[in-house]
């Protein structure tokens, strides 16, 4: 077993919300009143059902209560166990799914508040992702534009099965804001809901949805690369969060090979989408769809042709391995410090920044 | 390099091209605009009849969404996967480094120096009305 | 300045190869809307004229996604006695059976009944082709086979029209596409592969078509080239919806061919079904075995569009992965993004891979041998 360094960064953690009431004190009085007076129960989303073993590694589900909802297990189970000094909180609350942009904006706004509250300003060697409402640009753009004041968010995030792929120039203003305040854009799995959740229809299971997104995470890298997004946004990094990546070597091969053929329908790209890729994208290391044995990793590894892609992540408290075994076998030790310290801080340059707390007025 | 003569000039007016195989390797010979061109009919990625293509211009972009149009008939478009060579220089456009479609220089050579007829390299004196398109090779 | 110029009927410039080959997905056009009426019930003749053909995308004519060559075909494949590319035997023999020495070659039609959304004329457009099959082609060279082409939304039709041309030897498979109004495994689809394993042929699943969803779980993309780099994900999709919902573990006996999507990604495919199975499978107990086995049981890929590595060594060591007995040669004859067979495959590939790659995988799925 490869074991982790002390002082890296996990890049990608879930903080669960224990119920739609938790959000309560952060809603005004009638969003409060909307709540309650409706009857609105909790967001969770279908990609991940409570109860689901992805949701959570046995070990580290609770008696009670959802997976991830408690700090003292996340500082035990993930921040102290593999002995990290950053990590990043990914919240997959499900505000992402409501059809109303001013309902999400609601939730969204309370739920960027309740992380601070509860858990970046409790534990600090948290940070945080501010979740947007992307049913409304404007709306995204000024709640990036909140929260970024404080520097312990530093990172946007997004779903990547959504209302539209992500490259869409509808959606630039908040690759623009995200790249002026030095946040990259976090893309993680899950879906709204608001498209079938896969490329040809609505399947019958979770495991589907889960498989897919994988799928999703390749037709969006099309998207953003094709569009120009990194044309018109060079310094701009995006981190695909729990996309796997041992599909990325013959993804790339596919798209490059069209790109030379059909270079003039996008004469906007004027790099090879490799190169792009390795400039401009990431992905965090779990999970890691590959068979167990070492040799067939580091060929992977060759395949994708740069040691930067990787950014460790447990991705708790979903279960994606066991016991220590979070990093692949037979890695070596540059490769180690890369995943874990140096790709993670060249990606998120807030991390070493003060983390002093600051008010989000 | 032995020069080939190809044609009389006014058998090849703007907008042209002519095939031709000269020592078993095929070639086009294009006129754009009154420019003379060469090109071998074999594309570099998969051998296909590069010169059987349409010829487009130059599709350039410094913006997304912003597109610059030029040099309109000087890109060939392959005809089977659409790579795009500059007609002038056998440049592609789509991965540069490595992939250059071979280009024969072909100049035009006045009328006199020579032969009208049965296309023959060597020159041989003989009274000419038009000029002929002549090919180094 | 975008004229089509053809200079003398010249065939391709591949340099002919001299070993047998099959190629997996040839694409036979009609020559024109009228072709078909022989074959049709009149009643469609003035249906057709008045309705169209009323798909699940809102074009009339041509596609949404416009492509990157007129009829997605090379230029240089048009007839010289007219008609779009693929519509001439004579022609297509000239040209790409003869001098690249297909001694086999699966005939996929596209553009025709399927993903349409009136069932009947689905129906009757789908058993028209395959009548057309046999008269135009297969029965007029013997080294072309066709594909049953079925009303791929409606079941019972659909398993109708296979056992219809059970045993038939002009057909060597049912064809499909890969987008379809449900994922390909829901059960509206299961008669379909109840025929096909009853009547001993194998079922391709050809990239394309569209059944009304969105072309990527998060809505519809701008541009062409998405939709052609994204046949890879639709397939993935598809295939793994064909795993999940049982389609292998109900019918041992039942292959399938992926058709136009590439092959690189099955691999990595595999090992996350593989993965997300080990955890969930309390979900899908109907599966009796872990995902990855079904597939090295079941599934093969045709090889078009080749992946194309910046290093070749690393396209020989995901064929280890994907297994040199698993892939079908194919070109695409005469679409655009055509694989030519003098240069697809480099050098260093043993004579035993070579043959099975080429020729010896097909003739054993086909029931060749």
């Amino acid at each position: 077993m490869t074991s982790p360094i002390a002082g890296g960064v996990d890049c990608d953690l879930h903080p669960a919300v224990p119920h739609l009431t938790s959000l309560l004190p952060y809603l005004n009085d009638y969003w409060r009143d909307q709540v309650t007076t409706r009857g609105m129960t909790d967001l969770v989303s279908q990609s991940y059902p409570t109860n689901s073993p992805i949701s959570s590694r046995p070990d580290w589900r609770p008696a009670q209560g959802k997976p991830g909802s408690r700090l003292e297990d996340m500082k035990a189970q993930a921040l102290d166990r593999f002995g990290v000094s950053y990590g990043i909180c990914n919240p997959l609350y499900g505000v992402q799914m409501v059809f109303s942009e001013d309902m999400a904006d609601a939730f969204c706004r309370a739920l960027n508040d309740w992380l601070v509250k509860e858990w970046l300003d409790k534990e600090p060697r948290l940070r945080g992702s501010i979740v947007i409402p992307v049913q409304s640009i404007e709306k995204s753009v000024a709640e990036i534009e909140r929260c970024a004041k404080d520097r312990r968010f530093v990172q946007v995030l997004m779903l990547v099965m959504g209302d539209m792929p992500l490259g869409k120039r509808a959606y630039w203003p908040i690759y623009a804001a995200a790249e002026r305040l030095g946040l990259p854009i976090g893309v993680h799995a899950g879906s709204n809901y608001h498209n079938p959740p896969t490329s040809v229809g609505w399947g019958s299971y979770h495991i589907e949805d889960y498989v897919a997104q994988a799928q999703a995470f390749q037709t969006q890298l099309t998207s953003l690369i094709v569009e120009g997004v990194f044309a018109r946004h060079p310094k701009l990094k995006m981190v695909m969060l729990e996309s796997g990546f041992t599909w990325l070597p013959s993804y790339l091969w596919r798209l490059h090979k069209f790109w030379r053929g059909i270079r003039m329908e996008t004469p906007w790209v004027d790099r090879a989408p490799l190169e792009i890729v390795r400039s401009n994208i990431r992905f965090s290391l779990q999970p890691i769809d590959a068979p167990p044995d070492p040799a067939t990793l580091n060929r992977l590894f060759d395949h994708m042709q740069s040691d930067e892609l990787l950014l460790f992540s447990t991705d708790y408290p979903h279960w994606q391995f066991d016991g220590d075994a979070v990093l692949p076998e037979g890695m070596s030790s540059d490769l180690v410090r890369k995943i874990m310290i140096d790709n993670p801080h060249a990606t998120y340059g807030r991390l070493k920044q003060s983390a002093l707390e600051e008010t989000t007025q | 390099m032995t020069r080939h003569v190809i044609a009389p000039v006014d058998e090849l007016p703007p907008g042209t091209r002519k095939f031709l195989t000269i020592d078993e390797r095929p070639i086009a010979v294009f006129n754009i605009k009154g420019e003379f061109f060469g090109l071998l009919n074999r594309c570099p990625h998969q051998g296909a009849a590069l010169c059987e293509g349409p010829l487009i211009g130059l599709a350039q972009s410094s913006d997304p969404g912003e597109i610059e149009y030029t040099r309109l008939g000087e890109i060939i478009r392959c005809p089977w996967h659409g790579w795009e060579f500059d007609i002038r220089t056998g440049q592609s456009y789509c991965d540069p480094k490595r992939f250059r479609a071979k280009a024969y220089p072909v100049n035009v050579e006045p009328g006199a120096s020579v032969v009208k007829g049965p296309y023959v390299a060597e020159t041989i004196a003989v009274s000419v009305e038009s000029d002929y398109v002549v090919v180094d090779l | 300045m975008n004229m089509q110029f053809r200079a003398d009927a010249k065939p391709g410039s591949s340099a002919g190869v001299k070993t047998a080959i099959a190629d997996c997905d040839i694409h036979p056009a009609r020559k024109g809307p009228t072709d078909l009426y022989p074959y049709l019930a009149k009643r469609w003749h003035a249906h057709l004229e008045t309705y169209g053909k009323h798909p699940y995308q809102g074009m009339m004519e041509g596609p949404p996604y416009p492509k990157a060559q007129p009829n997605a075909s090379r230029r240089d494949a048009y007839p010289p006695e007219g008609g779009p590319q693929g519509s001439s035997l004579s022609f297509m023999q000239q040209q790409h059976l003869d001098p690249n020495n297909v001694a086999l070659g699966v005939l996929c039609p596209l553009n025709t009944g399927q993903g349409i959304r009136n069932q009947d004329l689905s129906a009757a457009l789908a058993s028209a082709i395959n009548d057309w099959q046999i008269a135009e082609w297969t029965g007029k060279d013997s080294r072309l086979k066709g594909s049953v082409v079925v009303a791929n939304e409606d079941g019972p039709a659909a398993a109708a029209e296979i056992r219809k041309r059970a045993g038939d030897k002009n057909f060597v498979q049912v064809l499909l596409l890969s987008r379809n109004v449900e994922p390909l495994g829901q059960r509206r689809y299961w008669p379909i592969y109840e025929a096909a394993e009853e009547a001993g042929l194998p079922v391709g699943v050809h990239a394309f078509g569209f059944g009304g969803n969105p072309i990527t779980a998060s809505g519809w993309p701008s541009y062409y080239i998405e939709e052609m780099v994204g046949h890879s994900q639709c397939q993935q999709t598809a295939l793994a919806s064909i795993v999940l919902e049982g389609v292998c573990e109900r019918h041992p006996k039942l292959k399938m061919i992926m058709i136009e999507a590439g092959f690189g990604w099955a691999p990595s495919l595999s090992w996350r079904l593989d993965k997300s199975w080990q955890r969930l499978r309390s979900e899908v107990p109907h599966l009796k075995r872990p995902p990855s086995e079904y597939i090295r049981d079941h599934i093969f890929w045709t090889t078009q569009p080749m992946e194309d590595p910046e290093r070749r060594d690393h396209l020989f060591e995901v064929i280890e992965w994907v297994g040199w007995d698993k892939l079908l040669f194919a070109t695409d004859y005469p679409h655009w993004d055509y694989d030519d067979p003098s240069r697809v495959l480099p050098a260093g590939v043993s004579d035993a891979n070579r043959e099975a790659f080429y020729l010896g995988n097909a003739r054993k799925i086909y029931g060749l041998a």
